[in-house]
């Protein structure tokens, strides 16, 4: 692992201004990504993940700390180059979907490639793909508001997925699905990891969707208070190839 | 993004709140509809105003006795007496640069043929006003030298009257009476439409001068109403107006700061003066045109405010997955544009139908120019794009994470 690392948080801070005392969101973060990683979000409400997600998917600045991507410092990017990035190097799953209203879910998973020059025929084609994927090939022409909560859930990571990210950052991404449809999710995900060296790191509230990670790192009060592979007594969720090796070793 | 792609975009988003769209481009669709009507109606104008004047004859030279107004052109003139026949005369006799000169003398009456009777104006006039009017006869003769000198009964009748006395029916040689007076039909002049004050000058009836002076002038055989002069060509026509003038004032005794006492118009002023009219309809209307463009513009940049902070949270969501400034900034720039355009186009086909509507009810001539129109739809997508801006720029500086977290 002597690659640079996908990411490079050094001391990473948020301060929110709002009201009368300021609200540390994420107190002086450190923390390191390699390529290829599935790194698990723990943490209780309000404990600064979202905010840490959001930092690192070039959404929102830290208020102080560096933060490598690949090894560039992102504070030198313009914000058009921030915008490529986005664009090109992440994917983002957001914790309350963040779909356009009155666009289509294809048109939705098209968003990315729109920016990206992609031409009308791929990018209706990859759109089609990408919702096969997460199960919605029967649904591509419905509205946001025609769609579950888990449906549209799903239209929001196949947006992050549509333009075959290296990193996909993912709030929450089964929040709202059933067991059986999360399973689906993190199989597919698990896929992505394995076979398509696509790093990822997921908030979750569920231990079993944790333990399905290589690493879990927890936040508190917006410390990083835990950082390493998935406790064992976590079961989960589905079977993952790591998790067995890791079984083996430990027999 | 290609242009295709953001027009399509544009077209869904203001399909989708229409009645806010037509109130927005209201503004767009009155400018634009002003210019189309004005252009076309002052085109219009001018032909019909070079067409009148052309009608008047070349060279043409008028005399109306009494002081002139202030536009330099009047009606009916005549009211007033300081000019007579011998002042005709001297004019024809000293002033070499005119060819001719002719009295014209007119007033009101009933013409009667059998059952037939119509009210028409009687102009008592000699030879040389066919010619200085430059209005030949379509069928018959003019009245020539010899009826005037034995006061022959004759008379050579307006196209309007003709048509009104004896409709398709051939009038030559057929009687009529004006004043009790029996005339033998001689000719029917060529019809020749409005003249620049808007008048039929095809309802009137030609009689010779002496038969005018003798039997319609009553107390006034001497005074002359109007006279019409020919320039010996159309360099000379200031210099004739000079002359005619010098010779008048002589005649009249005038004093060297006493005013004219009568007035002696060329065609240049006549259509200066008609120009002046139809100069200051197009301003007016090229104001309402210019206000309702600018009213138009800061409509749609209103609503593009709105509209912006609407949509906020689209706009956060577009820049998270990686539309960069510009994007947004095109965006928002074609959306306007989509809107003024459409304001534009509604607004030629509405000035266009208001121009038809005009012509069809007072008679003016329009002349739709699409030239005009091409360029009055580029104007309002100029709008849209001047108007625009403000609005997508702001749209375009929106931070993602504020835009995204706005509520
Ligand atoms: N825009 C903001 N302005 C002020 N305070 C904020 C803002 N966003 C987040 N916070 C605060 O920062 C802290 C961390 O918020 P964050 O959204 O990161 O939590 P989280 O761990 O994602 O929680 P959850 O599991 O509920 O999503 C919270 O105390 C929250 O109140
Ligand atoms: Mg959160």
């Amino acid at each position: 692992m002597s690659d640079t690392p996908v990411i490079d948080a050094v001391a990473l801070r948020k301060v929110y201004a709002a009201g009368d005392t300021p609200v540390v969101a994420l107190a002086d973060v450190t923390l390191q990504v390699q390529k290829g990683e599935f790194v698990a979000v723990v943490g209780a409400s309000g404990s600064g993940k979202s905010t840490f997600m959001n930092l690192i998917g070039l959404l929102d600045r830290p208020t102080s700390g560096v933060l490598r991507l690949d090894g560039v410092d992102v504070a030198r990017l313009t914000g058009n180059q921030r915008a490529i990035v986005r664009n090109h190097k992440v994917g983002f799953v957001f914790q309350g979907f963040n779909l356009l209203r009155r666009t289509s879910a294809r048109e939705n998973v098209e968003l990315p490639l729109l920016y990206a020059g992609v031409p009308a025929r791929a990018r209706e084609e990859a759109a089609r793909l990408a919702l096969t994927q997460v199960g919605l090939g029967d649904r591509l022409e419905h509205m946001p508001n025609q769609l579950s909560g888990g449906q549209q859930q799903r239209v929001a990571i196949a947006r992050a997925l549509v333009n075959q990210p290296a990193l996909l950052l993912a709030d929450e991404p089964t929040g709202n699905l059933d067991s059986a449809t999360t399973r689906e999710i993190l199989k597919l995900f698990v896929d992505l990891n394995l076979h398509h060296g696509i790093t990822i790191v997921m908030v979750t509230h569920e231990s079993d969707v944790a333990a399905v990670s290589r690493r879990v790192v927890q936040f508190k009060d917006g410390h990083l208070v835990l950082d390493g592979p998935p406790p064992p007594e976590w079961t989960p969720a589905i079977g993952v190839p790591w998790r067995q090796a890791a079984k083996v070793e430990a027999a | 993004m290609s242009i295709f792609t953001l027009l399509r975009l544009a077209f869904r988003v203001i399909a989708r709140n229409k009645a806010r769209a037509m109130l927005t481009v209201l503004g767009i669709v009155i400018g634009v509809a002003a210019v189309i009507a004005m252009v076309a109606l002052g085109t219009g104008a001018q032909q019909n105003i070079a067409k009148q004047i052309a009608s008047l004859g070349s060279n043409l030279i008028i005399l109306i006795p009494g002081t002139t107004n202030v536009a330099g052109v009047r009606g009916g003139g005549g009211s007033s007496t300081t000019v007579d026949v011998d002042d005709i005369d001297a004019l024809r006799r000293e002033v070499k640069s005119i060819s001719l000169i002719t009295p014209a003398n007119r007033q009101q009456v009933q013409i009667v043929a059998g059952d037939a009777n119509w009210g028409t104006t009687v102009q008592g006039t000699t030879p040389a006003f066919y010619t200085v009017r430059d209005w030949p006869v379509e069928t018959g003769a003019q009245h020539s030298e010899l009826d005037e000198a034995s006061q022959n009964k004759v008379c050579v009748l307006g196209k309007t009257v003709a048509t009104q006395l004896f409709g398709t029916d051939d009038p030559i040689d057929k009687w009529v009476r004006i004043k009790k007076v029996p005339f033998r039909v001689i000719g029917v002049l060529l019809a020749k439409g409005q003249s620049p004050m808007g008048t039929d000058q095809d309802d009137a009836v030609i009689i010779p001068f002496s038969v005018y002076r003798q039997r319609m002038a009553g107390t006034q055989r001497d005074q002359i109403q109007a006279a019409y002069a020919a320039a010996i060509d159309a360099n000379s026509a200031q210099a004739a107006v000079d002359e005619m003038t010098a010779v008048l004032r002589q005649r009249h005794h005038l004093r060297e700061s006493a005013e004219d006492d009568f007035s002696i118009r060329n065609l240049a002023d006549i259509a200066a003066a008609s120009r002046e009219v139809s100069d200051s309809m197009t301003l007016l209307l090229g104001s309402i045109a210019g206000v309702s463009l600018l009213v138009g513009g800061i409509g749609i940049m209103n609503t593009m405010l709105v509209s912006v902070t609407e949509r906020t949270r689209e706009i956060g969501i577009r820049m998270a997955v990686g539309a960069k400034a510009r994007d947004i900034l095109v965006q928002f720039l074609v959306e306007a544009v989509v809107l003024s355009a459409i304001g534009g186009a509604i607004g030629v086909l509405f000035g266009w139908w208001v121009a038809r509507l005009l012509s069809d009810a007072t008679g003016w001539v329009t002349v739709f120019d699409p030239a005009v129109a091409a360029l009055a739809f580029a104007v309002s997508g100029a709008v849209g794009v001047f108007f625009g801006f403000w609005p997508a720029r702001r749209a375009a500086q929106l931070d993602p994470i504020d835009a995204l977290r706005y509520e």
